[in-house]
């Protein structure tokens, strides 16, 4: 086994990026000029470096497969953006909030990047503001916080529910103006469909006019893949539709390693699925876990009566509910991490006290903040011996202001109102953690291959905590990326253009041609979705929110199988040179085929429990812990990182170990 | 339930299109509308049929990528949701359903129900943006306070999601509240104010190229509106207007 170099600098971790920063190579605005690079992708991490990157002088070319960059996915983040501000004086800092991803991470993150991005991370606040981005403000004028899962200060920045969408359209801002100058030539619905290399670098990808269905070549000094995570891969996750893995798994068949694809985010605060015809869940954003209390019946009768439809869960009385991560959590309470917070949804769930007819949803009970809210306002304006009615109505008012949208969009799905009845929520896939593996400088295995936010592996271990998402990918794009890309490009000033008229361009083309072409006349019996949920279900019975040595084997063998049969069975309607939403999906699907068997070998090699990965093989026997996940830092402190040969199966483990210098491993505790 | 579809189908920008009927059955009033639409699809391509293409993405309200105009309204009969997010319990066993794309000759068709909102991109790039460098050499977040109330204003104009139902509503095809809310999101804050005045002429100049109409006070946008932009933006953006060119 080989040993990956993360290219860690030396030196103090607290100076570590500055230092860095000051003897980095850097382009003059001349050469920038003549320097191209292509971004895949424009969400918050690429929408930011590709914006940042123009600004800098480079010619920038960006790739979506939306109708405009302001759609990417980051646009449906909900609760907030962390940031080591201290604003609420309560004893943050950069350390703490380095401490808190770290340990959050279950220790199984690399240091010096989450330094860095702690580090970074005040600095998107002034830029975003700068930008216009219209976050939450107090009476004073001045900037509102709010609190996550996993943490003990008030760090996150938000803008109502939609803070992914204001931050994306800040960096969406930002790419217009370098439209507007002409550095940014934006290709939207467009899809890469591959990485082409010359003499080992990556110089350039093939795309596909989503509209006209024409493949094209684009040639670049350097390439920036920014495409997201792979939760699709589970069909039913709280991606959007078109979320995929293709941009990421095909530079990983061109030599980029894929490190911990086991490790996925179950996000505890989701809308739980009503029928099979689901194409997708909802969430509702972690902020809701500040006011809102979780809970179950205590006794099985009144679950039963529930389902009946025999009573309702506001005729339970307090001392009749169980408010179980109260209950084992004293110290977090309901905002434990959301690994935890899930498994404990599924344990009680499992146990027979789910609250729906499909026996898969906890509630989530607001009465408490909106009587506490209410009694507050009752004070602050001076009204004595208000009613329980009038109480309410100041109370409802509050919770409206900071989380209406949620709960209209609640309302909206369920037809339930949830000021009145508490929400019903359950666990669903939701975010990423492993993925490309990628060096200090985000470059992957692949030179001049870089990739950055949720695509890459790098900041979160094996859980990320709520409101982290939106800082990486915004610390990858405006302050990491540009700097640590220049670097390499500096030794390319005397490159010249680069020529799509090569053996190299002529033979990815020709594979991309035969692949479409494959498709489209392969008219089997069955549809891409037929293929998707059918994949989807394996992963989620197999690869979810618990896993074993036993079913993961199956899962392996199970993908392998439905693999071949789409091969032979999968239908493709339409042709090849217009638009052609099922051929789109059959590619993308393709590639889920093979990330999910990768996926399940990676869970089945890991035999610990970290983060979202539960073994159920591992887990503490006795003590206040018992029932927890049991982490094994002496045989599996390190990341994994594939390489591809051929079938998923095949890959060949390389292993990055994992220096903790400056935090102490200990239990991830909560209690 | 089971239904009566009416769709639009048209190959492409060139073909001419024409309306479809298509039955669906055993509809569950739980599914959202373009849940009932997959259903469909996956009928079609059952029989070797063209599935029928329509704007998608994140189904849960925000992306805008989706698009519909149901029953003569955009996104449908329900107030204050996108399509993704109406549900079939918005409709009856028996109905019969139209469903066109958004029409506007600055939204020409691509497919079926997909148009080109490229349009509204272009708008953007005139002048949808501060000038400010990301480079991160910003001064602190909290130098500059900004009052709650202004914050607010300026939140609720930013909340728009560029769907385009604000132009599919309107009988003169304007987009004057989707400008007006980018107008009126930097207008009310005060990093935003230092370029108002040429902000507002760009992209009102911009708006009139691309082909949208002018507002005559209707209002429909406002109701079909999914994010509730209110027209108090519209007011705004032509006070803006005015202001910016009384100073030329």
């Amino acid at each position: 086994m080989s040993v990956l170099d993360s290219k860690v600098p030396k030196g103090p971790l607290k100076t570590k990026w500055t230092d860095y920063k000051n003897k980095i190579n850097l382009v003059n605005p001349a050469n920038k000029r003549n320097i191209d690079v292509i971004v895949v992708g424009t969400g918050l991490a690429g929408g930011s470096a590709s914006a940042t990157l123009a600004e800098l002088g480079y010619n920038v070319k960006t790739f979506c497969y939306q109708d405009s960059p302001r759609r990417a996915h980051s646009i449906a983040a909900q609760g907030g953006i962390n940031a080591a501000k201290n604003y609420q004086g309560d004893g943050d800092s950069t350390y703490r909030l380095f401490y808190d991803t770290v340990k959050g991470g279950d220790y199984r993150s690399r240091e010096a990047n989450v330094y860095r991005l702690a580090e970074v991370s005040a600095n998107i606040i002034d830029q975003c503001v700068a930008q216009g981005v219209p976050f939450a403000r107090d009476y004073g004028g001045l900037l509102d916080n709010r609190s996550f899962g996993g943490v003990l200060v008030s760090r996150t920045f938000y803008a109502k529910g939609q803070t992914g969408q204001q931050l994306l359209l800040g960096a969406y801002s930002a790419m217009n103006r370098q439209i507007a100058r002409g550095k940014i030539t934006p290709f939207n619905r467009h899809e890469m469909l591959d990485v082409v290399k010359v003499d080992g670098k990556a110089r350039g990808i093939i795309a596909r006019n989503l509209v006209t269905g024409e493949i094209e070549r684009h040639s670049a000094h350097a390439v920036v893949i920014a495409s997201g995570g792979y939760g699709n891969v589970y069909f039913l996750s709280t991606n959007a539709m078109g979320s995929n893995a293709t941009a990421a798994w095909k530079i990983h068949k061109k030599g980029a390693f894929f490190a911990n694809p086991c490790y996925t985010q179950i996000h505890p605060t989701c809308i739980p699925r009503s029928g099979d015809y689901q194409s997708k869940l909802t969430l509702m954003s972690e902020s809701l876990r500040n006011d809102g209390r979780i809970w179950v019946p205590k006794s099985l009768d009144d679950v039963k009566a529930i389902r009946e439809g025999k009573k309702k869960p506001t005729d339970l009385s307090e001392d009749e509910r169980d408010y179980y991560l109260e209950r084992r959590y004293p110290a977090f309470g309901n905002l434990v991490p959301r690994d935890v917070a899930s498994r404990a949804a599924k344990e009680r769930c499992d146990a027979g006290y789910g609250v729906n007819a499909t026996g898969e949803a906890v509630y989530l009970d607001f009465a408490s903040a909106i009587e506490r809210y209410g009694k507050e306002q009752a004070k602050i304006h001076n009204i004595t011996n208000a009613s329980a009615e009038k109480i309410y109505e100041l109370g409802a008012a509050i919770v409206k202001a900071k989380y209406g949208n949620l709960f209209q969009m609640y309302e909206k799905i369920v037809d339930q109102d949830p000021y009145k009845t508490p929400m019903m929520i359950y666990p669903a896939v939701h975010y990423t953690m492993g993925g490309v593996w990628v060096d200090y400088n985000l470059m992957t295995t692949v030179e001049g291959l870089y990739c950055i936010g949720e695509a890459n592996f790098s900041d979160h271990g094996a859980n990320r905590l709520g409101a982290s998402a939106l800082m990486q990918g915004l610390a990858d794009g405006y302050f990491v990326l540009p700097y640590t890309i220049g670097d390499y490009l500096s030794h390319e000033i005397r490159t010249g253009k680069i020529s799509t008229d090569s053996p190299e361009f002529d033979a990815a083309e020709k594979e991309v041609k035969e692949k479409i072409n494959f498709f489209i006349n392969n008219k089997g019996s069955h549809s891409v979705d037929y293929y998707h949920k059918k994949l989807g279900k394996i992963m989620w019975d197999k690869c979810g929110m618990s896993r074993n040595a036993e079913g993961l084997k199956e899962a392996m063998a199970e993908i392998k199988a439905l693999r071949e049969d789409f091969y032979k069975n999968v239908s493709v309607p339409g042709n090849a040179n217009e638009l052609n939403a099922e051929l789109e999906k059959a590619g993308r699907v393709a590639d889920f085929l093979e990330l999910g068997e990768l996926f399940a070998k990676d869970a089945l090699v890991r035999e610990e429990s970290c983060g979202g990965h539960f073994r159920e093989e591992s887990v503490e026997i006795g003590g206040e812990q018992a029932g927890e996940a049991k982490r094994n830092d002496v045989d599996f402190a390190f990341v994994s990182a594939w390489e591809y040969k051929g079938e998923p199966a095949d890959a060949v483990l390389h292993k990055e170990q994992l220096e903790f210098n400056e935090i102490e491993l200990k239990q991830r505790s909560y209690k | 339930m089971n239904l009566t579809l009416k769709i639009w189908r048209q190959p492409n920008a060139q073909t001419k299109g024409k309306m479809v009927d298509y039955k669906v059955t055993e509809i569950s009033e739980h599914m959202s509308f373009l849940e009932m639409m997959d259903v469909l699809n996956e009928q079609l391509i059952n029989k070797g049929e063209e599935p029928v293409a329509f704007d998608h993405d994140c189904r849960e309200g925000i992306c805008g990528m989706c698009s519909m105009f149901i029953n003569g309204e955009a996104h449908g009969p329900d107030r204050g949701v996108t399509t993704c997010q109406l549900h079939m319990r918005m409709f009856k066993d028996g109905d019969t359903i139209t469903i066109e794309p958004f029409r506007a000759k600055a939204f020409p068709v691509i497919k079926d129900l997909v148009v080109d909102r490229s349009s509204f991109d272009r708008i953007q790039h005139a002048g949808g943006y501060i000038s400010v460098n990301t480079s991160g050499n910003t001064q602190d977040a909290n130098a500059i306070p900004i009052s709650k109330h202004a914050a607010d204003e300026a939140m609720d104009a930013a909340t728009c999601i560029g769907c385009g139902a604000c132009v599919a509503s309107c009988k003169n095809a304007s987009a004057m509240l989707f400008v007006g809310a980018k107008v009126s999101q930097y207008a009310l804050l005060p990093q935003g104010r230092i370029e108002a005045v040429d902000r507002v002429k760009n992209m009102v100049a911009q708006m009139d190229l691309e082909g949208f109409g002018n507002c005559s006070n209707t209002g429909a946008c406002e109701i079909e509106c999914p994010k509730g932009i209110s027209l108090e933006n519209i007011a705004r953006m032509n006070r803006e207007y005015l202001m910016a060119n009384v100073k030329d």
